[in-house]
């Protein structure tokens, strides 16, 4: 075939300089049955990048269920995609952005929304709601932590929340919910995982199949220029160093204006009823959507580059085909009703311009001005990549003593201090800061925004009347340091906790989504915690009844060959029938009884009186972190049945109305949600105390486990509510159905104290308002280093 | 009567605010595009929120020179009822139908929460529904809603009585503490002289329904609607 003339050969040498093995460039020559050109190799690197092949996930990841009579698209799209009633569908997945949010934390966590709403709209779903899942390294100097360090921290974080708000604001899509978490091994590789979620009429779904021989291939929206070159496969698939900074030049720039229009103009477009397929550009930019769309209608495909609006001049074909510019789309149109579509794009003042054709055979053909500048069998490169079954090696156990582990203080302590001090940390402190610089409420949907409930919840309207129907919940979880201390219990802690966040907004949880965060699968450890927490998340996914509808994997999170804790993070997502039964957290009445529910047939620490099982428990908690800088020994144990029991039972406890609030138990324990559920009901607005509505707790625990356990332990299962008296029969009866414990441990007060008392002695004692001032501004004192 | 809700490239709320008329008010609504020079015959036009041309350069000033904002123009001065949110209040002071420019908020980040915004004049297009004093509760979702005007207007804006909606607390008793942006004089909405051209930074659109935390938008609307009602009638 032709070469160019000042095109550069390709030796096996360069072959390695792009990430390919050996091997993997063996097999390269073995598919076209000689040597690549510069550009077919390009183009084999990035799809076979481990962030666009999953070569070394793909063996483990069919172990996760993927089906279910509501999944309507399972992984293998743009998005999942569930049957939510009356006609509609909602799409939604999760999606990393890890290693450019270091690099350039605003404009890689841009990017990082810009891309997953795409994804969603790709579909033909318009997106209604972003969450997202953040971690970072320690923003508070302390145990491992400088202060150089912990500055450079917030700046990742202001930069990351900047962006995040920056991209959703603009595009007009809430960011309702999410989490942030705090921990040292993140500070030079943070997490960024945002997750969409879109709506469409079920009749309306766009796939990503190219058909028809002779059809044309639309290019739309932004035009091509030379940023983000080899993101996907140099910067997403290969781990930190020291010259990672040099890296800036593959981040991806966004620009959420373009892709606002983007959005009105695809969704316009489809509805002319020419478009037959359509993909975005995102990860490997047209080469990917080329080759995909190619693969998945298994056909071949023709495009000539020198059609593709370019943002600069002199680009070879290798810098066309591997470019990320963003807010792009590739679209098949239906053969000679071209210019219905080009004219929707033309209104939007978008350029969109035929660059090739949908062909007969298997052939990804990309001219260049005539000559040929790569020709590629599709379907062997996009589905016959290579696939690893990396070696795995479970690490050495660790060897831990109660030396190592949390010492609880000793009986009839007072806590208070120590309250004080976990509601001040950043983990537990209110993210309100935050928050506030994301538009949480445009699209008039949001009935429960960040911190209102477990989780964010969403109206949903029909697109075509406008006539509201029910409500999603979504909530994204992932405990990091679980999954480090115990990787299998630790992903089924994500999956649970996600769910029964979605269950204490009264929404039953229906599907779910993964981002999973490791170190480098090319050490069997990493291999070892990924595989671990796909045997947990199948797990806890196949008795909660949550399939897996699509996700990310995202390798190599790694700096200077120490890897992240195993961070998988999960987005369950749940259907509310009546919008009018959103359960929130806020307490809301004096006088209301305060119930803990535990899953758990049997309630409580009781059976368990060992002092040391105890304290290797406790020692991986958020408490044992803030108050005694230990991390240690296990997760709380699971228990997925008693997991089942206690959602089912918010579930319907919530659609008869039984409740007035509801929280679950997680990170801080008992405390921390009875406190939390305190400062809701304040009604405190940007700091500012909405006249003297303000209500108080006073609680007894009689639990045997030491008062810290009880207090602050995380064991799941569990959640407080509170009710009118009136209604505590039907809750013990609902209760009892559902094999749920169900204990009245005390009050909703309005003398504004909050007190728990412990065997009888009170361990916590305060007024309300000093609590919440720590809970409330601790956050934003921190980054702006008040 | 109908409203017309003009679409710019990059307005958000186009959606919302056509929803809080068409689908909670029940009442005539449709879209109009920036492009277009006809207004549809609507009785009232309303500039919605968003991101007009991404706000580059700054908010609102590539949307005032949008085709539509010359028949938008003529339409104010024939006494038309236009109601500009947010992005839209931003366009109507770049088109100079209303005095002032907006600055970056005083914290210069994006704040979205509820805010209290009392109405100080209920002679208005735009408050007759309301009763005078009256505290309202709506999101601000803005960057630039520091709204700015040199001295001599800004006394010849509050000798005319043109501020309609102040900041303040939630009862009313500090509106210093319950300015969110540094606007001066907590202004968060005024009218032009003739009362029928207004804007204001806080989205009454988004809060219609009271499962969306408060309905205190809708007397906004409703109050237009009455205006309507009241002008048909005196031509009739």
């Amino acid at each position: 075939m032709a070469t160019a003339p000042t095109e550069i050969r390709v030796t096996p040498e360069i072959a390695a300089e792009h990430g390919l093995t050996a091997e993997e460039y063996a097999r390269v020559k073995h598919i076209l049955g000689r040597e690549p050109n510069i550009t077919e190799l390009g183009i084999f690197s990035v799809m076979w990048s481990e962030h666009c092949s999953y070569k070394s996930s793909k063996v483990h990841l069919k172990r996760l269920p993927t089906r279910g009579k509501l999944v309507v698209q399972g992984p293998g799209e743009n998005a999942g995609v569930v049957d939510i009633g009356d006609g509609l569908v909602a799409a939604f997945k999760i999606e990393s952005h890890n290693h450019p949010s270091y690099v350039e934390p605003f404009q890689g966590a841009t990017t990082g929304v810009g891309g997953i709403l795409r994804d969603i709209f790709t579909m033909g779903a318009r997106p209604i709601a972003i969450l997202d899942s953040l971690r970072f390294g320690e923003i508070v100097p302390g145990k491992g932590t400088s202060e150089k360090e912990a500055a450079k921290n917030r700046r990742i974080l202001d930069g990351v929340i900047r962006g995040i708000g920056g991209y959703g604001n603009c595009f007009g899509v809430p960011t309702v919910g999410g989490e942030v978490a705090f921990e040292p091994c993140y500070s030079q590789n943070p997490l960024v995982n945002a997750l969409a979620l879109g709506i469409a009429r079920n009749e309306d779904l766009f796939f990503a199949k190219a058909k028809g021989a002779g059809n044309p291939v639309i290019y739309v929206g932004a035009k091509t220029g030379r940023d983000g070159i080899h993101g996907a496969s140099l910067l997403a698939s290969a781990e930190f160093t020291e010259e990672s900074q040099q890296k800036r030049p593959n981040v991806q720039v966004g620009d959420p204006f373009m892709e606002k229009l983007l959005l009105e103009a695809c969704l316009e477009a489809m509805q002319t009823g020419a478009v037959v397929a359509i993909q975005d550009m995102g990860a490997a930019g047209l080469t990917c959507s080329t080759v995909e769309m190619a693969s998945r209608g298994g056909t071949g495909i023709e495009i000539d580059l020198a059609k593709i609006p370019q943002r600069e001049t002199g680009m070879t074909p290798y810098e066309i085909m591997l470019s990320e510019s963003q807010e792009r789309m590739l679209l098949v149109a239906e053969k000679g009703r071209e210019p219905e579509v080009l004219d929707v794009f033309k209104k939007w003042g978008l350029d969109a311009v035929v660059v090739g054709r949908v062909a007969e055979g298997g052939l990804a053909r990309i001219k260049n001005n005539g000559s040929v500048a790569a020709e590629i069998p599709a379907h062997p490169l996009a589905e016959e990549g290579p696939v690893y079954n990396r070696p795995i090696a479970a690490p050495a156990p660790r060897v831990e003593s109660e030396e190592d582990w949390f010492r609880f203080a000793p009986e009839g302590t007072t806590l208070t201090p120590n309250f004080l001090k976990l509601l001040a940390s950043p983990a537990i402190a209110s993210k309100r800061w935050i928050t506030e610089q994301y538009d949480t409420s445009v699209r008039t949907n949001t009935l429960a925004g960040p911190g209102a409930s477990d989780a964010a919840v969403v109206r949903i309207k029909d697109p075509k009347t406008n006539e509201v129907k029910r409500a999603l919940a979504l909530s994204t979880d992932g405990n990091g340091r679980w999954c480090q201390l115990n990787p299998r219990v630790g992903a089924m802690h994500a999956v649970a906790e996600a769910a029964r966040n979605v269950a204490a907004s009264g929404a039953r949880p229906i599907a779910a989504t993964n981002c999973l965060n490791f170190g480098s699968p090319e050490k069997p450890e990493v291999m070892w915690q990924f595989s671990e927490a796909i045997d947990g998340i199948a797990e806890a996914c196949n008795t909660l009844g949550t399939p897996i509808t699509g996700g990310n994997v995202s390798f190599y999170n790694e700096t200077l060959g120490k890897s992240i804790y195993p961070t998988p993070v999960i987005g369950v997502l749940g259907i509310l029938e009546d919008v009018s039964r959103v359960l929130k957290i806020a307490f809301h009445n004096e006088g209301d009884l305060i119930i803990l529910l535990d899953g758990l047939a049997t309630a409580g620490h009781s059976e368990r009186s060992e002092e040391s099982l105890f304290a290797r428990e406790f020692s991986s908690s958020e408490y044992s972190k803030s108050v005694a800088a230990i991390v240690a020994g296990e997760p709380p144990a699971i228990d997925l049945g008693g997991e089942k029991h206690l959602i089912d039972c918010l579930v319907a406890l919530a659609s008869e109305g039984v409740l007035e609030s509801a929280h679950d138990i997680s990170d801080g324990g008992l405390a921390v949600a009875l406190a939390e559920s305190c400062f809701a009901a304040s009604s405190v607005v940007a700091g500012l105390q909405t006249g003297s509505f303000s209500l108080g707790a006073s609680v007894r625990i009689d639990d045997p486990a030491p008062a810290e356990l009880a207090l602050f332990g995380e064991r799941g299962a569990r959640a407080i509510v509170s009710l009118t008296p009136e209604n505590l029969a039907a809750l013990l009866a609902i209760a009892r159905q559902y094999y749920v414990s169900a204990r009245e441990i005390g009050k909703v007060t309005h003398d504004e104290a909050f007190r728990i008392e412990h065997k009888g002695r009170a361990v916590i004692d305060s007024p309300i308002e000093p609590l919440r001032d720590t809970w409330a501004h601790s956050l934003e004192h921190t980054i702006s280093g008040k | 009567m109908k409203f017309g809700v003009v679409v710019f490239p990059g307005s958000n709320c186009d959606h919302d605010a056509f929803y809080a008329i068409g689908n909670v008010l029940k009442k005539p609504v449709e879209f109009i595009w920036h492009q277009s020079q006809d207004l549809a015959n609507c009785d009232a036009v309303i500039l919605p929120g968003g991101f007009s041309y991404g706000d580059y350069l700054r908010t609102g000033a590539i949307a005032r020179f949008s085709p539509v904002m010359r028949s938008v123009e003529k339409f104010a001065a024939s006494g038309g009822l236009i109601l500009g949110i947010c992005n839209g209040f931003q366009i109507l002071c770049e088109a100079g139908l209303l005095p002032g420019a907006m600055m970056r908020n005083n914290g210069l980040r994006f704040i979205c929460r509820h805010v209290y915004i009392r109405v100080e004049r209920t002679d208005t297009p735009f408050t007759n529904a309301t009763t005078k004093g009256q505290i309202l509760k709506m999101p601000i979702a803005h960057s630039d809603g520091n709204w700015n005007v040199g001295d001599t207007t800004l006394a010849a804006l509050e000798k005319n009585r043109q501020v309609i909606f102040r900041y303040t607390t939630p009862d009313g008793s500090n509106d210093d503490a319950g300015n969110p942006n540094g606007a001066m004089h907590n202004i968060a909405g005024i009218c032009n002289r003739e009362r029928n051209v207004a804007g204001l930074m806080p989205h009454p659109e988004r809060v219609v329904e009271a499962t969306l935390g408060s309905n205190d938008g809708l007397v906004i609307f409703r109050s237009m609607v009455e205006a309507l009602v009241g002008a048909a009638k005196a031509t009739a």
